[in-house]
């Protein structure tokens, strides 16, 4: 009976331990302390990071896609999401967040509350956000509308429901280094931040591996088939698109042959479209400049 | 007895030819689906050309843009009825990735395609003034053909 006792002490010990490592984490509001918000710059933080094409009402366009009443749904091999509400409203929604929260849910994945978001949240994404940007988009989202509907729960099997396992999750696969390393010039140094930070490209185009933790070096932004299933997210490698027709691609959502985006894509291209000149040829030199060595 | 026969026979005649039929629409793509195919493909014919000005990969020449943005807007008021028939979209062809929620909502189709009409016209008169005005005018006709294909064309 003793050896019994010892080992399920022992397995307390290390499951303790184990989530202890893999707890929560979260900043104090100090981080953010003395920074001055800028709303423009919010907005464009917000529509490089296409907030609003999954937090809309489904199929919502121009003006209305800034009711962020949630709703849409997001299938994968781990379970259906559901986008929640993250309008103002102090209820339904975030209007009652500090900078500092949107903070911790999007560089660290943690709720207010103090518990595990789950990665369909891009947050292995956003947490190369600076600090700053994210005190000006915090700004910007609470000019936006209230609205009352209530978020609809994920549909997501056991073992999956048990948030605490997305600590082990986070303690594998978040990371805040870049994935695209070395010296870069202003460009590609701008092209990286739209592509690996804002515009989560990778949540699509990289295949992932069995716990859905994203393949980095050569299969980075090597296309995916799509959770949905319904064809495949194209390989950005292997494309064989000029940079200006990439531009082209991003303003207009033209492809080299005059067919134009379709299905979540469309969607993306409205959000660069709404960038400037500059910031499309950036995304199109850090395109160019695949593969990752 | 011997009035019943022929007519048996003549209604599983019927049946084997409806059947036939049936098999048939699903085998074969309807002259409607080519025809919105060859619609589609004048369109990219003549975007080519005012992209290839927009891009950079030709000068910018006021005539030829017009001629093509002319034909874009010709495209866009074709009478277009007939080859959206009911039948004919994805669930029933397999060439098509029209969904067939085109013809649930067809209110909204209208209103996008005049949309593009509008747009059209709007790079019609971009494409005479010069370089700066078709590039803008681009992005807009781009969005107006994206806002169909995004709610109504089956992702590939």
């Amino acid at each position: 009976m003793r050896w019994l006792v010892n080992f399920i002490l022992l397995a307390l010990v290390v499951v303790a331990i184990g989530l202890w490592v893999t707890r929560p984490k979260t900043d104090d509001a100090d981080l953010l302390a003395g920074l001055t918000a800028d709303e423009a710059h919010g907005e464009e933080v917000f529509i490089a990071s296409g907030c609003a094409s999954c937090h809309m009402v489904e199929g919502a366009t121009d003006e209305a896609k800034l009711v962020l009443a949630g709703g849409q749904s997001f299938p994968s091999q781990f379970g259906t999401f559901r986008a929640p509400n993250i309008s103002t409203d102090a209820e339904a929604g975030i209007g009652d967040w500090e900078a500092i929260d949107l903070w911790n849910a999007l560089h660290h994945g943690t709720s207010p509350d103090g518990s595990h978001y789950y990665p369909v949240l891009p947050y292995s994404a956003y947490i190369h956000l600076e600090p700053q940007d994210v005190v000006d988009l915090h700004a910007y989202m609470m000019t936006l509308p209230a609205d009352a509907t209530p978020s609809e729960p994920h549909d997501v099997p056991f073992p999956f429901s048990i948030r605490a396992s997305l600590g082990g999750w986070k303690l594998l696969f978040l990371d805040d280094d870049w994935v695209m390393q070395g010296e870069l010039s202003p460009e590609l140094t701008r092209g990286r931040e739209l592509v690996e930070a804002m515009g989560h490209c990778a949540e699509c185009h990289t295949p992932r591996n069995l716990l859905g933790g994203h393949k980095t070096g050569a299969e980075w932004m090597s296309g995916a088939p799509n959770p949905a299933g319904r064809g495949t997210f194209p390989d950005l490698v292997t494309l064989d698109w000029s940079a200006g027709e990439i531009e082209e691609y991003l303003n207009s959502g033209f492809t080299p042959e005059f067919d134009s985006a379709g299905g979540h894509m469309a969607l993306v291209v409205e959000n660069f479209a709404q960038l400037t000149a500059e910031d499309r040829a950036a995304v199109a030199a850090y395109v160019k400049a695949l593969p990752i060595q | 007895m011997t009035m019943m026969k022929p007519l048996a026979l003549g209604l599983a005649t019927a049946a084997l030819v409806a059947g036939a039929a049936i098999a048939e629409s699903h085998a074969e793509t309807p002259p409607a689906v080519g025809a919105r195919k060859a619609q589609m493909q004048l369109y990219a014919f003549n975007l080519g050309t005012l992209g290839a000005m927009v891009q950079g990969n030709m000068d910018y020449d006021a005539d030829a843009a017009t001629a093509a943005a002319g034909n874009i807007v010709k495209l866009s008021t074709l009478a277009a009825g007939p080859m959206w028939a009911p039948g004919t979209g994805a669930d029933a062809v397999e060439a098509s990735r029209a969904l067939p929620a085109i013809w649930e909502n067809m209110d909204d189709v209208i209103s996008k395609a005049m949309a593009l009409n509008e747009a059209a016209m709007a790079m019609e008169t971009a494409a005479a003034e010069g370089l700066e005005p078709l590039q803008a005018a681009m992005k807009d006709l781009g969005a107006a053909c994206g806002a169909c294909h995004k709610e109504y064309r089956e992702p590939e």
